[in-house]
């Protein structure tokens, strides 16, 4: 019998699973190395070489390389170890979160202080939310923002 | 005999830790936030219990994919600040509580929670923050702390009810040492928040102050919310709240005692991404 999956239509949301984990589990386990000062430089230094020290998928280190975590997510990437590599760029939280959104970090940071997104609308995919598909990327800067 | 004598709630975002780490805490962005804690600092200057145990999550730090274990009780005599990758929080080493910590895990396994011991693990932000929202920047902590870590990462994470239940089997441990120990427990995490996706910054102030209440006052019906109830309307980081039924769920007025005391509540938006709800809860 199939396993019950209540959170698949939630817009913009990735619920990480087992079967997400296990899609994702060299790459997060990459994250992991990061926790240490010495390996964070090495990375640093060659970011490539030191990618090539996991059996990863050549998408999931082209998404680490592009910073693309929307990408990494996707391929099984969780939030909490893609964070060793925004710490490892000297990136707050904020602006990991807000890289996700299209929007600029101002804007992301101005859209928190004014009380953040609100629900409406994005509860369920296929509502008219600013976290659904159709109104991506987000932020005055995109093709969307314009209008 | 030991005695749990109250809870405190609250959210534990890194971005408090660094602005406080940093000296930040009295721009004009953080200065309201830390002013929400001031009471509390007092209050727990004034009520400083024997131990903390202090349920929190850890943001794969401790526990990578390597091992997930759903319940896990830190048995060890002191715990490091981890180095999350920003490096380690200059804050003081923590000091556990190894013989309750131990009455506790052998107690609530019999109990029918089976839960995973750690003898060796560092803490990160989720446990450290917390102690650095309630007790400033002393030179070391106030007193001994359990780590309790809840996974809240993978799914399936444990459900509100399960959690609750526990809650009141780790009030039965408490209660069951033969020292006369004083012990808090704290449940912290949440409030509303998304981390990931287009859907990041998601907050719900109605949300959040609708499970404030029912966490006070009708706590059984605030464990009946399930995982995609928080997913849909706290954001997928919100389902942190359920480590709050856990300190909930060990307070006297739900296993046969008296009513209890609200001491504190104070909610704010933002600390970064997150919405910071905090409330301490006493019995009488």
């Amino acid at each position: 019998m199939a396993l019950d999956k209540p959170y698949l239509d939630v817009p913009g949301t990735t619920i990480f699973d087992a079967e997400q984990s296990r899609k994702g589990y060299w790459l997060n386990q990459f994250c992991m190395t990061l926790m240490k000062s010495q390996n964070r430089e090495v990375f640093k230094s060659n970011e490539r070489a030191y990618l090539d020290q996991w059996p990863m998928s050549e998408e999931q280190k082209q998404a680490v390389l592009d910073r693309d975590l929307n990408r990494c997510i996707s391929l099984g990437g969780n939030i909490y170890f893609l964070a060793k590599i925004g710490a490892t760029d000297g990136k707050s939280f904020q602006q990991m979160a807000g890289s996700m959104t299209g929007m600029t970090e101002e804007e992301y940071r101005d859209m928190m202080i004014k009380g953040g997104r609100s629900v409406q609308g994005n509860r369920v995919v296929g509502e008219d939310g600013d976290a659904q598909a159709h109104r991506q990327p987000q932020g005055q800067h995109s093709p969307q923002g314009a209008h | 005999m030991a005695h749990l004598s109250a809870s405190v709630y609250t959210s534990h975002v890194p971005a408090i830790g660094a602005a406080l780490d940093l000296g930040k805490s009295a721009e004009p962005y953080w200065q309201p936030l830390f002013k929400g804690y001031e009471y509390s600092k007092q209050w727990l200057k004034d009520n400083t219990p024997d131990v903390i145990f202090l349920v929190y999550n850890d943001h794969a730090t401790a526990f990578s994919l390597d091992i997930i274990p759903t319940f896990a009780i830190g048995c060890a005599a002191e715990f490091q600040p981890a180095d999350e990758g920003w490096g380690p929080r200059p804050v003081p080493m923590v000091k556990g509580h190894p013989e309750l910590a131990s009455h506790i895990a052998h107690s609530v396994i019999q109990q029918d929670f089976d839960l995973t011991i750690v003898n060796k693990m560092d803490v990160d932000h989720g446990l450290t923050v917390p102690l650095s929202l309630m007790c400033g920047q002393p030179t070391s902590w106030p007193c001994p702390v359990i780590p309790f870590a809840v996974n809240v990462v993978q799914y399936p994470v444990p459900s509100g009810k399960r959690c609750f239940q526990l809650g009141q089997a780790i009030q039965r441990a408490i209660k069951s040492f033969d020292e006369p120990l004083n012990v808090q427990i704290w449940g912290t995490g949440g409030m509303s928040h998304q981390l990931q996706g287009p859907r990041a910054g998601l907050i719900n102030k109605e949300f959040d102050a609708r499970f404030m209440d029912l966490l006070i006052h009708h706590p059984e019906e605030a464990a009946a919310i399930s995982h995609i109830d928080y997913v849909r309307d706290a954001g997928s980081e919100g389902i942190e709240l359920v480590m709050w039924l856990i300190a909930r769920g060990a307070m006297a007025d739900v296993n046969g005692g008296p009513p209890v005391e609200l001491m504190h509540r104070f909610y704010h938006v933002p600390a970064s991404n997150t919405a910071v709800g905090h409330a301490i809860l006493k019995n009488s």
